[in-house]
């Protein structure tokens, strides 16, 4: 389903990261950074619930909000039961609809928070995700002092949090439309190789979006999917010509691999994962670029693997989604 | 697309792993634990003037004891990602799975928390690992009459 906006518009953004995105290429465009992975928290599922009240409260410091002029707060992450999004909800107070599509939620709640002020239901919406690469780990994984090996396709958990005020008060980059994904299942079962997983479902929603707004990729200046990492990033080329006749050219990118330097930074293997790294990403470089109007138009597709270690342990398939929205900036 | 053919483009794009290599240094700090674990009995019943199968068991244990120890301080992961299969198939990697998980689920709790999943990943060994034992002596009763 593919929606256009004529009324949305990016207040501000915040961005909190830990050591190692710090490290990154990206590094010094993020608004806060820790050196450690508790941030003085006891426990690391409670350090996640930090960062995101972090970036919550410096949007709003930036902004020059209050908490009270948030109408509605919708946030998601990677723990069971969206466990950060509901205490930093408790921090905030609220009115809050908690999300989940992976690393899809970022765009899944910027659609909604969209919906809301085009309806003109709310005039400030706040949309933050987070995820913590250690506590992933020990949810999805091995103990994180196990250290157990991977293969080169496995991606890494991005540590952080990001938050975004839309607001119907014009500004410099707005959302122009979106289109929500269909889960996609193409027999995938392997857990350490999400790109492949979730290529599938971005091919699917960038071409939905396109066709339904019968449009080309020379609209855009540049493609963007979540997190598929370096191999998914080159698979879903493939996929996108062979399949739906789409040549993504050199307008395409994937945040999973801008946000770290895979060369220097061989921990992360294939790239950067979790619903932050895109929202990273967009928020410290791409919105920046729009701001600037170094770019006029970007295709912000985050793609999410609906992965249940249970599930794939019943040897289930891994399914996927990928939602999509367009940045431009504002004349 | 036909999931078979995504398949196969999937396999295209996959990456290589370098499994000589990793099998190459598996083999060799495997085999320097058994040289070090070699050591240790021979020093232990020389200087405590034990039998060697009574040294066999202190091996054990300080090899239990070290792996464990620098699990908690923090490095043995990182080892552990270098060396594979070297330090998981040892006694040191039963060792390392039991502390990491201990660890992890500390904040739970000592007894909903750490008890209940310190066996998170050594449970299996020791079930399969009994359940084998098992059928082994059976077979040994049946062939050798208990010899």
């Amino acid at each position: 389903m593919t929606t256009k906006y004529k009324n949305v518009y990016i207040e501000d953004v915040a961005t909190v990261v830990g050591p190692y995105e710090a490290k990154g290429p990206l590094g010094k465009r993020f608004d806060k950074k820790y050196t450690d992975m508790y941030f003085g928290k006891d426990s690391l599922e409670s350090a996640e619930v930090k960062l995101m009240t972090d970036s919550i409260d410096l949007v709003l410091k930036k902004t020059k909000k209050e908490k009270s002029d948030v109408d509605v707060f919708i946030a998601g992450d990677l723990q069971n039961q969206i466990t950060a999004s509901c205490y930093a909800a408790r921090e905030l107070s609220r009115p809050f609809l908690g999300i989940y599509s992976a690393c899809a939620t970022n765009t899944e709640g910027l659609i909604i928070a969209s919906n809301l002020i085009e309806s003109k239901t709310c005039d400030k919406v706040l949309v933050s995700v987070s995820s913590h690469n250690m506590v992933s780990e020990k949810q999805f994984r091995n103990p994180t002092e196990y250290g157990a090996p991977k293969p080169g396709t496995a991606t890494f958990t991005a540590t952080g949090g990001a938050s975004c005020l839309l607001s119907d008060s014009k500004g410099k980059v707005r959302i122009e439309s979106s289109t929500i994904g269909i889960p996609v299942d193409m027999e995938q079962t392997d857990p350490l190789h999400m790109g492949s997983v979730m290529a599938p479902a971005a091919a699917e929603t960038i071409s939905k979006h396109l066709s339904d707004l019968d449009r080309t990729i020379d609209d855009y200046d540049l493609i963007l999917t979540g997190d598929l990492g370096q191999f998914g990033k080159e698979i879903l080329k493939d996929y996108l010509l062979k399949e739906y006749n789409i040549d993504l050219k050199n307008k395409y990118n994937d945040c999973g691999v801008m946000l770290y330097d895979l060369k220097e930074q061989k921990d992360v293997q294939a790239g950067g994962s979790g619903p932050v790294c895109s929202a990273l990403v967009v928020y410290s470089d791409i919105i920046k670029k729009l701001e600037k109007k170094e770019l006029k138009r970007v295709l912000y597709v985050a793609t999410g693997a609906l992965f249940n270690p249970t599930m794939v342990f019943q040897k289930e398939n891994i399914l996927s989604i990928a939602h999509a929205i367009s940045l431009e900036s504002v004349e | 697309m036909e999931k078979k053919l995504y398949n196969k483009l999937v396999m295209d794009h996959k990456p290589k792993e370098k499994r000589g290599q990793n099998a190459f240094i598996a083999f060799v700090v495997g085999g320097l634990m058994g040289v070090i674990g070699q050591l240790l009995v021979e020093f232990y019943s020389y200087y405590l003037n034990i039998s060697s199968s009574d040294a066999s068991v202190f091996m054990i244990v300080t090899l239990i004891f070290f792996a464990s120890l620098f699990t908690a301080l923090g490095f043995f992961d990182k080892w552990v990602k270098f060396a594979r299969c070297g330090l998981i198939i040892p006694i040191t990697g039963f060792a390392h799975s039991m502390t990491s998980a201990a660890i992890e689920y500390k904040k739970e709790g000592f007894v909903t928390g750490l008890g209940a999943n310190m066996f998170k990943l050594a449970g299996t060994v020791i079930i399969y690992g009994v359940v084998s034992a098992y059928i082994f002596g059976f077979i040994r009763l049946i062939i050798m009459g208990g010899a």
